[in-house]
């Protein structure tokens, strides 16, 4: 019993690195353009499709073939900012956006359906299937593989973020849009290469997906769901926030899973639920001044 | 003062003109409302007219909380859903059957509303687009024990309507009427609610919920109020939608297209409007059911449903009802060069804010 319960924690640590690199994308782009993008989810299965293309088509390596995906998926994001989410203005803004990137993620999954069909996929490799042990815990390459990647990108993130005159920028745009303007930053560049970004790293969240479960179109609404409960729990736009919550929700998950499979998911809402009664604003979200 | 007063009259006698039109239009609308099953007796085109009226009745019920409040809920489906599996379960377990199933409706209702308040007092807590991530979450948890609570719910094989002792022919005409009656129900029931004092209160929380606290409304428990009130007819048109459907299933009851139609339907219509979501309903319902009919699959009804969507929030933002209202204003002031010149500017700046504030 203690020995699956370990097991339950090392997993959940290792998945909760994948979902934070999604979650990562997600609370930045809330961060920094005020908007909940739910088409999301149904990128990170784009992303995992892409990658799907790639290892069956011409037979890269899952891991390589994230330098086409994460590019492919970096000119994506900036399209959909450019194209919809650049217009939308005044005080309704951010549920407009919420509205608009849904039905963002309604034509994209219909498009995946048409071209795919509903059934599941799932990305292969020779390391996806075998497992090294170590000190007793049964660990899965793909998912220490991944778990190293998500920690790169999660890393890559925050030294663009705090490091670079580009993340200096990004961070004055989301203390106060207005004074950045003032000072003579381009507010619209720094929304679509952020959104660009949170865009970009779904490719990689998507192919760990793909390679960790059985996709089709219709998985979308699963994992943004998952994803917009660590986000909030996590505090809307905090990074740090995003990462640890992604890691304590997984590993509740994978806890709860010893006992109960089906229960599982909904004790992840729960939490959530839970931990906003007790604060409303999550576990480092800034407090809002003025309600909304 | 003078230009106001005169102003005034004025609009008092144009009024009275459209008035009378309109309560002709009224009647006509009426009798061609009622008479329709009587024109067109086919099935098939009676229930596109039943569920058109389902949805006039749940998108008004949403609109009553979501467009008057201006939280936007995307989780109207666990009402929804609710109320279809409480009318199901209690006919299985209390062995009703035939038409004494009807009883039940108000149990619908009650099951929404007992479901809304826990809900909205976690979920109106908080700002406003997590409010709409929160209603999402909890529409999964829904669904999920829908999925999960097999002994409950029937699990993934759902719950089957007990059969009901009608022919056939008059089948969908009787549902005709039953959900003509929720649906004209409801819209009243918005009506009253955007004339009271609750829903003048739920519009100022709208337009600026400190300002509206700061004087004196009680921001939660008039939202909770409309919220709950949404969530009962919710729930009772679920129950209605069950037994024609005569069958829920998880994925069927607790549907995350369900909710964004419903959103769909007054943001085209216009939000916060009565005729809004009505006039939204029946334009977009009637053509995603000829959609999901003639292409079975479904995905080519998501795919227009989301670009219909973009483009009406991206080109039309306020919807038919408040763009066409301007244009028809727009159009009469041309027409009507009797208003001095001077009074025209006057009328329009004193008119824009109290126009908004009514809408």
């Amino acid at each position: 019993m203690a020995r699956q319960i370990y097991q339950a924690i090392v997993d959940g640590i290792l998945v909760g690195g994948v979902y934070a690199l999604m979650a990562v994308g997600l609370t930045l782009i809330f961060g920094v353009l005020d908007i909940i993008n739910i088409a999301q989810g149904v990128l990170v299965i784009l992303g995992a499709y892409l990658s799907y293309e790639l290892s069956v088509r011409i037979h890269l390596d899952l891991f390589l073939g994230l330098l086409v995906t994460v590019t492919a998926m970096f000119v994506i994001g900036v399209v959909i900012q450019w194209a919809f989410i650049r217009r939308l203005r005044g005080r309704e803004r951010t549920s407009m956006t919420l509205l608009v990137t849904y039905a963002v993620a309604l034509i994209i999954e219909g498009v995946l359906y048409e071209i795919y069909g509903p059934n599941p996929k799932q990305l292969n490799a020779s390391y996806v299937q075998s497992s090294v042990h170590v000190l007793g815990f049964y660990l899965s390459y793909i998912y220490l593989y991944g778990f190293v990647l998500a920690l790169a990108l999660v890393v890559a993130i925050y030294a663009l973020l705090y490091r670079t005159r580009f993340g200096r920028s990004v961070r004055a745009t989301m203390q106060d849009e207005t004074a950045a303007r003032l000072i003579g930053i381009d507010v619209n560049r720094v929304a679509a290469v952020t959104f660009g970004v949170g865009v970009a790293v779904t490719a990689a969240g998507g192919m760990m997906f793909g390679a960790t479960n059985a996709f089709n179109p219709n998985s979308g609404y699963d994992l943004i769901s998952r994803l917009l409960a660590i986000i909030i729990l996590g505090g809307l736009g905090s990074i740090g926030g995003a990462l640890v919550a992604s890691v304590f929700m997984l590993t509740l998950e994978s806890l709860v899973t010893i006992w109960s499979p089906e229960w599982a998911i909904v004790v992840f809402y729960a939490a959530l639920v839970v931990v906003l009664v007790i604060r409303p604003a999550g576990f480092f979200g800034r407090q809002p001044v003025r309600a909304q | 003062m003078m230009a106001s007063a005169k102003m005034t009259s004025a609009r008092m006698t144009s009024v009275s003109t459209p008035r009378g039109a309109a309560a002709v239009g009224l009647v006509i609308l009426a009798v061609a409302v009622i008479a329709f099953p009587l024109l067109f007796s086919s099935p098939v085109v009676t229930n596109y007219a039943v569920y058109a009226l389902i949805f006039v009745a749940v998108a008004s019920a949403w609109n009553l909380f979501s467009g008057f409040s201006g939280y936007i809920s995307l989780g109207q489906a666990v009402f929804f859903g609710s109320g279809a599996y409480a009318v199901g379960i209690a006919a299985k377990d209390w062995h009703i059957t035939g038409t004494g199933v009807f009883a039940l409706l108000p149990l619908a209702a009650a099951v929404g509303a007992v479901i809304a308040v826990p809900f909205g007092l976690v979920a109106l807590r908080v700002r406003r687009h997590t409010f709409i991530v929160i209603t999402i979450a909890v529409f999964f948890i829904f669904q999920l024990m829908a999925f999960n609570l097999n002994s409950f719910t029937g699990g993934t094989i759902g719950m089957s309507a007990p059969f009901l002792p009608w022919s056939p022919t008059t089948f969908n005409d009787r549902f005709y009427y039953i959900t003509l009656a929720c649906a004209v129900a409801t819209v009243v029931i918005a009506v009253l609610t955007r004339r009271s004092r609750s829903g003048l209160q739920l519009r100022a929380i709208r337009d600026d919920e400190d300002r509206a606290r700061g004087l004196g409304v009680r921001a939660m428990r008039v939202k909770l109020t409309a919220f709950v009130l949404s969530a009962a007819i919710t729930g009772l048109v679920g129950g209605v939608w069950f037994l024609y459907l005569t069958q829920v299933l998880p994925q069927s009851g607790f549907d995350p297209l369900f909710d964004l139609s419903l959103v769909l339907m007054a943001f085209l219509g216009g939000l916060g409007t009565i005729s809004g979501p009505v006039i939204g309903a029946l334009i977009i319902e009637p053509g995603q059911l000829y959609l999901t009919i003639r292409y079975t699959n479904g995905y080519l009804s998501e795919i227009l449903l989301g670009a219909l969507f973009l483009l009406i929030v991206l080109f039309m933002p306020r919807g038919i009802v408040p763009t066409a209202g301007e244009w028809i204003r727009r159009l009469q002031s041309r027409g009507r060069p009797a208003v001095p010149a001077a009074a025209a500017p006057a009328q329009q700046a004193s008119d824009a804010p109290a126009r908004e504030a009514r809408r």
